[in-house]
């Protein structure tokens, strides 16, 4: 083993030195800025190196990201990027790899390519920019935007069902589903952290204010005001608390309910106890879906791990795959390829 | 009475059935053992769209048609000696390709009432007899009675011992072509070694068919191809899509580099994903993404990261991979794009064969997007073209094409294959490490050649970030400048055109350098083009054949050669694809010949149409 001189090991990376020559080119106060300084501090504190890290996206605002990424980088096409990122991780499983998609990316024009990816469970981690609108194309409603949104393509209201991208994800058999917010700086690092050290692939919505186009989509879960009554934020094997202490979620059979604390008929002991790992609950987290601002009534938005389990990675089955395949053939050798089984001579 | 053996020079059968007869196994297994007889031979299956169409009816008729002979043999043949018929319909669809004076072997069992009237026949038809009177040689064989007698002991059920009946067929002609059994005899040992009941059936019917010939004293006659003067060499039989896989496999072997095949199924081009799915112990990466975008899209991001990346697919995959090669384009990454062309558009006809998708290989993405186009003329070629096309894309940094149809996929031939050690090394360079932080990497510069270099993640200090956005030259970043774009189109262009100073001159493939007639030709026409030219050149006519390989570039003396002869014949399985290219860009008028029936080119149609030109002179 060679031992390297003492001026060569590996300088510490800062946050800013995860930052590219490049402008910025996201409008002033777009929460994509957030985004971007958190992961940058978040693989600094990782200390991740950044010949192994690759980011790769679509196309949208959020999809520039990698250029402003001082790492390997593509900024491909309009939701493909999962397709992208299939075949770089099995072309070099050793490499970090980051997606960043938007909700029309990932959800609309990549929607096929999201579900694949996320039940095939490649080892890589997808950053999902939830702003509820077509930031770059300026303004049409995305398949996240709620019924009746007026954009410049629904004058009138826009008449489809939004997704649920997360209830999505879970139907795909997503090995980890989280979600975060741009506005809360702190609650976003440690979700990236998570998401990083997940074996598997790791989808975290991230909501992030376009403060041009769907301004304030998401004010009513983070915002100080409304927060702490419309968002609930989930930590494993711990009830599920909110309304600063007051409110609880509790099981009535199946059906969550909405309890008070205060009141004195239940306890924190009575409340549903957060369990990452039990997918059929994950499945009920991602439902807690209604609009507060449209229903008096609506669950918190869940915020944190709702689900994690441990599966094969594609990325090891294949290599094991490959692996097993020499171990039975031997290596292949040409000259019997090519041979096949019956020749003959022509003398 | 005895048995004579006539000497014959070539002779084509066809073996037709329900697509449930196996009638491509029994081809493929008589095709197996003639070329270990050391004839020269090509094939031809021509199977229904659907895996089961209705049986005993004119959709459901499956084919594989066999030319074999002691002559060099170009194509499958135009018409068949002998038509092996299991039911009325394969009588039906087969009946006008059969010689004047032609052998048919019907099986009796087949043309029942029921069978009669799936075939559409009238009422009260009787087509074999109708055959007779039309002076072909009809052997009736009550095949499926004759196969149930030999295995009244056999323990199988009475449907699988029916499913021996095409054994019964072969053994038979074995029989007539003085052939042996072994070659498939050693075949069924190794199929059927764990299902000793199904091996002994086969083995028993099988011998039953060469006895039948043997004792019944109808057959009178047996017939004897002697070998064809072919190379000296060791020969296998190979199949396109087969001899493509082979040339993937060894371009990885010979560049050291993994190689990743992206791919969705599609015919006929799903056979190179289950052949390269079969060499794991390769280290073959096969990837069956959830479509044909995502194919592409894997097989871009393999290629970024330093794998042989290949994408395989037909027409409307191509369609569907638009994008993501433009993407290629744009990253200037090494990539090959197989398309295994078939009749279109859209669905078109997907079991048949055609040349229609050379314009979309050239034009079919958005934004001025040159791309290199190679084609492959034969099934055995396909190895070669395969070792060229990743040779071509790892040397120019530039997604390549490679052309390939169905006819070319499915059919047969001999081959003598190359030892690997004679095969070149493929030579990679990728970006090396390095330790300098200051220096500032440019992802975008570019040799004399134009190409830029390959600096794949992982590698220590080259981290930058490529995209589809229009980028600056040399440093890579996003530009809008204009004359930017202007000159890094031009620069796309240019490493492209530069290819052709890097390619073989186009060399004449058969004839005199200079004359009357050139036919013109690519891909899958090259057969029959050289058999046609053959002919008349023995009869003493001016004329040439030329077949590109190169399609895009053309070969750099291309124009001067066209321009060598008085007129160029151009064959084309299109509406006249080629014939528009090359009109463009070397202003010379073509005579086209066009057949768009999603067959080949029949010799005889074409021995007309050139040999009528020829009589001009
Ligand atoms: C094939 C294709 N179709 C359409 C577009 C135009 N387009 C670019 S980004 C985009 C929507 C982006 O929305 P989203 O993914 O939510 O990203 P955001 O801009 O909101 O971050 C569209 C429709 C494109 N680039 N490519
Ligand atoms: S349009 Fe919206 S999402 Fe795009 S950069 Fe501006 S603020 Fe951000
Ligand atoms: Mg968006």
């Amino acid at each position: 083993m060679s031992t390297l001189p003492a001026d060569n090991v590996v300088k510490k990376l800062k946050a800013k030195d995860f930052a590219t020559d490049q402008d910025v080119r996201w409008c002033p106060g777009c929460g994509d800025y957030s985004i971007l300084k958190q992961v940058q501090s978040v693989l600094a504190e990782l200390e991740l190196n950044k010949d192994d890290t690759v980011f790769i996206s679509g196309i949208g605002c959020s999809s520039r990201f990698p250029y402003y990424m001082e790492t390997y980088g593509m900024h491909s096409i309009h939701g493909r990027a999962p397709a992208v990122v299939a075949g770089l991780k099995l072309a070099n499983p050793e490499l970090d790899v980051w997606m960043i998609t938007g909700d029309g990316d990932g959800f609309s024009i990549g929607g096929n390519h999201m579900i694949h990816a996320l039940r095939r469970n490649l080892d890589i981690n997808m950053l999902l920019f939830n702003n509820e609108i077509y930031g770059l194309t300026k303004g049409q409603y995305s398949p996240t935007s709620e019924v009746g949104k007026k954009t410049k393509s629904s004058p009138l209201g826009s008449l489809d069902h939004p997704i649920n991208p997360l209830a999505l994800a879970m139907g795909a058999d997503a090995t980890f589903v989280a979600r975060s917010m741009d506005r809360d700086p702190k609650h976003l690092k440690e979700m990236l952290k998570r998401s990083y050290f997940h074996k598997g692939t790791a989808l975290l919505e991230i909501y992030q204010n376009c403060n041009i186009f769907n301004d304030g989509a998401f004010f009513t879960f983070t915002e100080k005001k409304s927060k702490p009554d419309t968002t609930i934020y989930l930590e494993h094997e711990q009830p599920l608390v909110f309304g600063d202490g007051t409110k609880g979620i509790r099981l009535d059979g199946f059906k969550p309910q909405i309890v008070d604390l205060n009141e004195g008929k239940y306890t924190v002991d009575d409340l549903w106890v957060h369990d990452e790992h039990d997918q059929i609950k994950g499945q009920m987290l991602t439902r807690f879906f209604d609009d507060p601002r449209t229903n008096p009534d609506a669950l918190p938005r869940p915020f944190g791990v709702i689900y994690s389990t441990e599966r094969p990675t594609y990325d090891d089955m294949l290599f094991a795959q490959l692996g097993e395949a020499v171990d039975q053939l031997g290596d292949g050798d040409l000259d019997a390829m090519i041979a096949g089984g019956t020749t003959w001579e022509i003398k | 009475m005895s048995t004579t053996t006539q000497t014959t020079e070539e002779v084509t059968i066809k073996f037709a059935g329900d697509s449930g007869d196996g009638m491509q196994l029994t081809g493929t297994l008589f095709t197996n053992d003639t070329a270990l007889t050391g004839s020269d031979l090509a094939t031809f299956p021509d199977f229904p769209a659907e895996i089961r169409a209705p049986q005993g009816t004119l959709a459901g008729v499956s084919g594989f048609q066999l030319h074999f002979g002691s002559k060099k043999i170009f194509t499958p043949g135009d018409e068949v000696d002998v038509l092996v018929a299991m039911n009325a319909a394969a009588l039906k669809a087969n009946l006008s390709s059969i010689k004047r004076a032609g052998t048919i072997i019907a099986s009796t069992d087949g043309f029942d009432k029921k069978n009669l009237r799936l075939a559409k026949y009238e009422d009260g038809a009787t087509p074999t007899e109708d055959a007779k009177d039309q002076g072909f040689t009809v052997y009736e064989m009550p095949i499926t009675k004759l196969t149930r007698t030999c295995l009244k002991e056999s323990p199988l059920g009475m449907k699988e011992k029916d499913r021996c009946k095409n054994m019964f067929v072969l053994g038979f002609l074995y029989w007539r072509y003085n052939r042996d059994l072994q070659s498939t005899i050693d075949y069924l040992n190794r199929k059927f070694k764990k299902k000793p009941d199904v091996l002994e059936a086969n083995m028993k019917t099988l011998k039953a068919g060469y006895h039948y010939g043997e004792t019944t004293e109808t057959f009178t006659t047996t017939y004897n191809v002697e070998p064809a003067p072919m190379d000296k060499g060791t020969y296998r039989s190979v199949m396109g899509n087969q001899a493509l896989v082979m040339g993937l496999v060894t371009a990885s072997k010979k560049s050291k580099l993994p190689l990743f095949y992206g791919s969705y199924p599609i015919t006929p081009a799903s056979d190179i994903l289950h052949g390269l799915a079969s060499y794991k112990n390769f280290g073959i990466k096969t990837f069956q993404a959830e479509d044909e975008i995502a194919a592409v899209c894997a097989t871009v991001g393999a290629a970024y990261g330093g794998n042989l990346a290949i994408t395989g697919t037909s027409g409307p995959g191509v369609a569907l991979k638009g994008e993501g090669i433009g993407l290629g384009l744009m990253l200037e990454l090494p990539m090959v794009i197989v398309n295994v062309q078939r009749g279109g558009p859209s669905t078109g006809l997907p079991t048949k064969t055609e040349q229609s998708d050379l314009l979309q290989a050239f034009y079919g993405r958005n934004g001025d997007s040159p791309l290199p186009i190679i084609a492959t003329k034969s099934p055995s070629d396909c190895f070669d073209a395969a070792i060229e096309a990743c040779r071509m894309t790892l040397q120019h940094m530039t997604p390549v094409i490679l052309l390939s149809d169905g006819y070319i996929a499915n059919g047969a031939e001999p081959w003598k294959f190359p030892k690997a050690a004679d095969i070149p090394e493929i030579k990679v360079n990728f970006e090396p490490p390095t330790d300098d932080e200051e220096a500032q990497f440019l992802p975008y510069k570019r040799d004399e050649k134009h190409v830029r270099g390959w600096a794949i993640p992982g590698t220590k200090g080259l981290a930058h970030r490529v995209g589809g956005l229009e980028k600056e030259a040399n440093t890579g970043n996003v530009s809008y400048d204009p004359a930017n774009h202007e000159y890094m189109t031009k620069i796309r262009q240019a490493k492209v055109d530069e290819i052709a100073n890097h390619i073989p001159e186009q060399a004449i493939d058969n004839g005199p350098v200079r004359g009357n007639v050139l036919v013109l030709g690519w891909g899958s026409t090259y057969g029959v083009i050289q058999s046609v030219v053959d002919d008349l050149l023995m009869e003493g006519h001016s004329i040439a054949h030329a077949h590109l390989r190169y399609l895009n570039p053309f070969p750099r003396n291309l124009g001067k050669l066209l321009r060598s002869f008085d007129k160029v014949i151009l064959p084309e399985i299109n509406n006249g694809q080629l014939a528009k290219i090359i009109r463009d860009k070397y202003q010379i008028p073509l005579l086209q010949y066009n057949k768009i029936q999603g067959v080949p080119i029949s010799k005889a149609e074409l021995k007309h149409f050139v040999g009528s030109v020829c009589e001009t002179y």
